[in-house]
């Protein structure tokens, strides 16, 4: 993976097949602690306690068409070799939150990519899902949230194009105002 | 800075658009390989993209929608292409400027896009 919002993005695809039907995403830069801080979270269907154990293992997948499964491997790798590491909550029933911490400064980070993207390709795809952004960096935090949008758009879905385009401009320009602040 | 009130404006032309399409949506699919695979290749912007392009030339007809791995990475990100009553047409290393042309030719005009086809690329 080229950028950290592809690793977000694939194990958001985790999410939506456990019948999750609202994801939360989460990205905290500090510059004063040094560290990056990704998060997803979701109210699918969980995992058991074996499914947990075997969940890093790349030869382990709950899908039928092949025997491999890499998202989470690639995703703790990228951690890892960041001075960071990868955990995973998950509670049968409730849900699982999946978070991985890097050195900000780490020479082998890699670039956190385009997030937005990754929210509107997720909005795009499932626009019955809610999804909520979060951004925090040193100087503030940003958050939005499907669901206010739903509020003021009734029956119109998420996905119809103007709106998508609306919510890619509005996040972009909440996370670079909250970048410009730094 | 744009503001949640915006959201209301559109909803009412968001809607008007929704009436005219009523019932135009003829089975087309263009079908984008969301796996890990998928991802990695660079599926995003090439979805994004196709979105963006069959929005911008208002194919009411057209859905865009995803799939996982069905077995050919190597030839990720890959693109299926269902039209009603003609064979699936199944496009590999797409990338986003090929997205304009398969939009143009194959979905407007309905002619594939042979070389850039999986069968084309295994040759």
């Amino acid at each position: 993976m080229r950028e950290l919002s592809l690793n977000v993005l694939d194990i958001a695809q985790n999410s939506i097949a456990a019948n999750a039907t609202c994801i939360t995403l989460w990205v905290t830069e500090s510059v004063s602690q040094n560290r990056l801080i990704l998060g997803i979270e979701d109210n699918g269907r969980g995992m058991t306690e074996e499914q947990l154990q075997r969940v890093r293992d790349p030869f382990f997948t709950t899908r039928t068409t092949r025997r491999v499964g890499m998202g989470i491997p690639l995703f703790r790798m990228a951690a890892e070799m960041a001075g960071g590491s990868l955990t995973i909550d998950s509670t049968l029933g409730k849900g699982t939150v999946v978070t991985a911490a890097f050195l900000l400064d780490h020479i082998d980070r890699p670039p956190l990519g385009d997030m937005v993207g990754t929210v509107s390709a997720l909005i795009r795809l499932n626009p019955q899902l809610d999804f909520v952004y979060r951004h925090q960096t040193d100087s503030g935090s940003f958050e939005a949230d499907t669901r206010s949008f739903r509020e003021i758009l009734g029956e119109v879905p998420l996905n119809e194009p103007d709106i998508v385009q609306w919510i890619e401009g509005y996040l972009t320009e909440n996370v670079q105002a909250l970048n410009s602040q730094a | 800075m744009k503001s949640i009130a915006e959201l209301q404006a559109l909803r009412e032309k968001a809607r008007a658009n929704m009436q005219v399409r009523e019932g135009s949506h003829d089975g087309t699919r263009v079908v984008v390989g969301m796996a890990t695979c998928g991802i990695a290749a660079g599926a995003r912007p090439v979805l994004n993209a196709f979105a963006d392009e069959v929005a911008k030339r208002q194919l009411k007809q057209v859905a865009v929608v995803q799939t996982g791995c069905i077995g050919m990475c190597q030839f990720e990100p890959i693109v299926e292409v269902l039209v009603p009553g003609k064979e699936k047409v199944t496009y590999g290393k797409v990338t986003p400027e090929k997205v304009a042309r398969i939009v143009a030719d194959h979905l407007v005009n309905g002619n594939p896009v042979v070389e850039y086809t999986v069968a084309n690329l295994m040759k």
